[in-house]
């Protein structure tokens, strides 16, 4: 106890926060906790409504914040968790560390939602992102028939990967297997995550990344650079819907709803978009962002239910595995 | 009296075997052909070495088995009797505290060792940049302080010229009158013998003789340091 | 005597139980018994072919470079040997960007290749991951080796020119015995590296063939939740490490490659003009190899670094004293084990000393879960992150201060140990007045060495930390993941510039003003 005080008094100075305030702790990615993510604005809000303190704890990415809930098991300090997505939420409920939520919001969201343990608070559709220069292929198909050459993720490793993995799965099914043999050399390489992908994208290395429709709005606002946008493919585009839930081991069951609710106010949903670069799942009483205006609509949206994600998953992975090996 | 009493080195084929003693305040040259066991029997009576059996004894307190630093024992090595990184002053302070933690009178006694042999005021001086007869004379100051009963030399000032190295023993000779200390020196010369050592050990064939007079048996040598003097 | 050797054997059953309670915590944390799949054998022969082309093209390629720096003599030769080390202190990140800078599709390379309208070259697959492999490590090799070179004493050299040797004759009579001893070492120590290694792998890999045994942890802790799964691959790796470690042990040990740089012998064999133009050339390849990637990076970014947020500034503070706790840490532990080796017999002194090699073997990933496995019940982790991070840097970077110290003590106590026990000093007195001052420099190079990949490493502080508590790396992926890669860019000059700059001032430190 000593040593943890030391450590915390050495290492972390966290501010001393009103001894009696009850705390609520929330898991989530490390990006939406950054300096350049969504949470210091959220906490700030939230905090000024809600008589407590709000505990941000960064986790890596969504995968790792499942895994790493999952090893904590009960005894976790976390009472919210932040930044699963749709791929995720059936091993996540299998677990049964998530309570009901018990809320029944208005969405905009492209599908219906009917989760009772999983609320979401924003979302976009996978999508390959390409600067303005290329003229991009218009299908799957056609990017597989063209020399463009792309970056993707690896499904085992990061939730973009998952995603597009699920994608093909959703456009082909049992063509899948054949359309990424097609794809196979295409494929620049496949990366850990996100951040190498899209970072060796921007150093040239591919013509496309593996990436979200609303990705060029991060360049559109925040360096006016209207040089990169979004393929449409014919096929449709796989949403990935990032949700919260409550833990259901948490000491403070009224603030963590209260914060999920928090979650689909106007106050947190009008920072998402330009801190997350996703779309809000509740559209603020302002309207989205400017530069949101010109990102493209894709005609389909494709989405498995949690289940049958979990389901496809597998058996979509060993084709993936068994195309891009050969 | 520093007594051998039946003692037994094996250290794989080689052997050892020593059964003598020698006078206290004795002055003895060690001889013999190379590979025959001198540097073995210092290092017996240093503690470098363990023995196969047998004990050697210093004034009938027996001292084989008790680490080298607490013997009654002061050595001079071949070479590197300094350490290249410490000054001068902090070589021959060693010999008080080997943690360096000297009061006012120790500094003072380690001044006047240096004086003694000649090194006043070259205290602050590293290794590398005394000649190496000032380095010989380092390690004599060191001995003088410590003030051991006994005194083992192997080899000693071997790197040094002719000159260089008669100056050395007589210093050393000065040194041991003052300490009274006993005295064990290795050497190849019969000269060093003659000069410094009134008494021989002669080891030859696995076997270290008992002490005799040097100028005899220099004059009339066994077989064994016939070949050897040649 | 044995007093001596307790801390030694304290440290070495740290590091062992260290090591052996991740691997258990894990595996008991399983709720499933494990089994092998096809990917996994994939994934273990994978790992071991890119292993073993590594350590051979790192190795093969350190010896002509490693000659010609032993045998020539020109100014900025030892500033071009501290700066040929760069590479193996970076942050894999950072030195991946920097490669593709020269190697990837708009690099340099491409560029050339385009202007003199020629098919351009890609280095994603097998070919990407064996040559960011012998980027980091031909540095290593090539100091391991020089060590070797400057350990051949001078008087042979000069009785070889007396007896007329050529070069070749040199080669057969001096350099091949040398290298016979030297190598094995070398190759094993650049093995071991590239065994646990997995964004390398995976960000040049081009796709699933190169599925490393680390990727495949990664996984199974990720997305499957298999801990059964994901301990029984590290024990995998445990066992090729100790596999690997064994072969190359029976062979030979190389000396200490901290013991300095040492002046170039003369060559009187070596004077002739195609030799003279030969080193030349493969000096100026291995510089133009090493360090144009780093130039790349610094030109990419270096513009950035005033524009830097405050908290960049904050982590790379955290990073710096995390840097110093692990190296303080590992010098204290790497000098028990190496006092206790002294002391010990011959079989327990190896044992203690491998299992200080034991932390090469194990797969960060484990050790991080495991660690955090073990200490989620006692504390936060995010309250221990810092203080863990410290103790696994330190750990991970004790095999290196090991090869440097173990024989420098040994050849220390060969001189000086007689005087020393004669003079009764022992304990405090024989570590400050006769082994400090005669290790600074392999002290010195150990604790750059230390200090330098501490503070580029990402692997157990990124499961403890939060944005928080992030050090600089971390950061400079919190950057990648906003789409900053322009401040990512400055971030990463940053973190080369403290890498280097520790590394640096530790080395120089054990040098200058060194007595002998």
């Amino acid at each position: 106890m000593k040593f943890q005080l030391l450590a915390a008094g050495l290492f972390a100075a966290t501010g001393a926060s009103a001894q009696d305030a009850p705390v609520v702790t929330v898991y989530t990615y490390d990006s939406f906790v950054t300096e350049w993510g969504p949470g210091p604005a959220i906490e700030a809000a939230f905090e000024a409504e809600c008589a407590c303190e709000l505990r941000f704890v960064g986790a890596g990415d969504g995968a790792a914040l499942l895994a790493r809930l999952r090893l904590e098991g009960e005894r976790t300090e976390a009472d919210v968790v932040l930044g699963l997505d749709t791929n995720l939420t059936a091993a996540a409920a299998d677990t049964g560390l998530f309570a009901p939520h018990g809320l029944d919001p208005e969405l905009d969201l492209p599908v219906e939602w009917e989760d009772d343990i999983f609320l979401p608070f924003d979302w976009s559709y996978f999508a390959f992102v390409h600067r303005n220069e290329l003229n991009p292929p218009e299908s799957f198909r056609e990017l597989a028939e063209s020399d463009v050459s792309v970056l993707i993720q690896d499904p085992r490793s990061s939730t973009p990967g998952l995603g597009l993995l699920l994608w093909v799965e959703a456009a082909y099914g049992d063509e899948a297997g054949a359309f990424w043999s097609a794809l196979a050399d295409n494929i620049v390489t496949v990366t850990a995550g996100w951040s190498e992908a899209y970072n060796l994208f921007l150093e040239g290395e591919a013509d496309m990344v593996l990436s979200y429709t609303t990705s060029p709005a991060y360049h559109a606002i925040a360096e006016e650079d209207d040089g990169f946008a979004a393929a449409a493919f014919e096929e449709g585009h796989y949403l990935q819907i990032e949700v919260g839930g409550i833990v259901a081991s948490t000491d403070q069951p009224e603030l963590a709803r209260d914060f999920l609710a928090f979650m689909l106010s106007d106050a947190a949903q009008s920072v998402i978009p330009t801190t997350n670069w996703m779309y809000p799942a509740v559209v603020p009483q302002d309207g989205l962002p400017e530069g949101f205006g010109d990102l493209i609509q894709p005609d389909r949206a494709l989405l498995y239910p949690p289940d049958e994600a979990a389901a496809a998953r597998e058996a979509a992975l060993d084709e993936w595995l068994l195309a891009l090996s050969r | 009296m520093l007594t051998f009493d039946r003692v037994e080195v094996r250290l794989g084929d080689f052997e050892l075997v020593a059964d003598l003693g020698v006078e206290r305040g004795a002055r003895v040259a060690v001889i013999g052909p190379s590979g025959a066991g001198k540097s073995t029997l210092l290092q017996a009576v240093a503690g470098f070495i363990d023995l196969t059996s047998g004990q050697i004894e210093w004034r009938r307190q027996r001292i084989d088995g008790l680490a080298p630093g607490v013997r009654p024992v002061s050595v001079v090595f071949q070479d590197q009797n300094l350490f290249p990184h410490l000054t001068a002053f902090q070589n021959v302070a060693l010999g008080v505290d080997p943690r360096l933690r000297l009061s006012e009178v120790q500094r003072a006694n380690v001044e006047r060792a240096l004086d003694r042999v000649g090194l006043g005021g070259l205290g602050e001086r590293k290794p590398a940049h005394l000649s190496g007869g000032q380095q010989g004379r380092v390690g004599l100051a060191r001995v003088l302080l410590r003030r051991q009963p006994i005194l083992l030399l192997d080899e000693p000032f071997s790197a040094l010229g002719p000159a260089l190295k008669v100056e050395m023993l007589d210093l050393v000779s000065e040194v041991a009158t003052e300490t009274g200390a006993t005295v064990l020196m290795v050497t190849h010369d019969p000269d060093d013998a003659r000069r410094f050592a009134p008494q021989t050990v002669l080891v030859a064939n696995g076997v270290a003789h008992p002490p005799q007079n040097t100028t005899d048996l220099l004059r009339n040598p066994p077989a064994a340091l016939r070949t050897y003097l040649g | 005597m044995s007093r001596t050797a307790l801390p030694g054997v304290a440290a070495a059953t740290l590091v062992a139980a260290l090591v052996a309670a991740t691997l258990v915590a894990v595996a008991l944390r399983a709720e499933a018994a494990a089994q092998f799949g096809p990917a996994d054998w994939a994934a273990i022969r994978f790992t071991v072919l890119q292993a073993v082309l590594s350590a051979v093209l790192s190795v093969g390629l350190a010896i002509p470079v490693a000659r010609a720096l032993a045998r020539r003599r020109f100014p900025g030769r030892r500033l071009l040997i501290t700066l040929l080390g760069a590479p193996f202190v970076l942050p894999v990140i950072v030195a991946i960007l920097g490669l593709l800078a020269v190697f990837g599709q708009n690099g340099l390379v491409n560029a050339a290749l385009a202007g003199i309208g020629l098919p351009g070259i890609r280095i994603y697959g097998l070919t990407g991951v064996v040559l960011a492999h012998v980027f980091f490590n031909l540095p290593l090799a090539v100091r391991l080796i020089l060590q070797g070179w400057v350990g051949i004493p001078a008087e042979r050299f000069r009785l070889a020119a007396s007896l007329g040797f050529g070069p070749s004759d040199v080669a057969r009579l001096l350099e091949r015995p040398m290298l016979r001893e030297v190598v094995p070492g070398a190759l094993l120590v650049v093995f071991l590296l590239c065994t646990t290694s997995f964004a390398v792998a995976l960000t040049l890999g081009g796709g699933p063939r190169a599925t490393t045994i680390e990727l495949a942890i990664y996984q199974a802790f990720r997305f499957d939740f298999d801990l059964g799964r994901a301990a029984l691959l590290g024990l995998a790796q445990v066992a090729l490490t100790a596999t690997a470690a064994l072969v190359a042990l029976r062979s030979a040990v190389p000396a200490a490659f901290g013991a300095g740089l040492g002046a170039p012998v003369a060559r009187w064999d070596a004077r002739t003009p195609l030799l003279r133009v030969q080193d030349t050339i493969l000096v100026a390849l291995a510089a133009a190899f090493l360090l144009t990637p780093l130039l790349l990076v610094v030109t990419r970014g270096a513009a950035g670094i005033v524009t830097l947020p405050a908290s960049v500034w904050l982590a790379a503070g955290r990073s710096v004293a995390v840097a110093l706790g692990s190296t303080a840490l590992m010098l204290i532990l790497a000098l028990s084990i190496a006092a206790a080796t002294l002391r010990l017999g011959r079989t327990p002194a190896r044992l203690i000393e491998a299992s200080g090699y034991l932390a090469v073997a194990v797969s960060p990933m484990v050790l991080g879960t495991g660690l955090f496995l073990l200490l989620f019940p006692v504390a936060g982790p995010a309250d221990l992150a810092l203080p863990v991070t410290m103790l696994v840097n330190a750990v991970m970077s004790l095999p290196f201060a090991l090869r440097a110290l173990v024989p420098a003590l040994a050849e220390i106590e060969r001189s000086y140990g007689r005087l020393a026990s004669s003079l009764d000093m022992h304990g405090q007195a024989r570590l400050r007045h006769l082994w400090l001052p005669r290790l600074r420099r392999p002290l010195g190079f150990a604790a750059g060495l230390a200090a330098a990949l501490s503070m580029g490493d990402l692997g157990v502080v990124a499961l403890f930390a939060d944005p928080e508590h992030a050090t600089l790396p971390l950061k400079l992926y919190d950057l990648m993941g906003a789409y900053r890669s322009d401040a990512a860019a400055a971030a990463a000059v940053l973190l080369l510039a403290l890498s280097l700059g520790a590394f640096w001032i530790f080395d120089r430190g054990g040098r200058i003003d060194a007595d002998l």
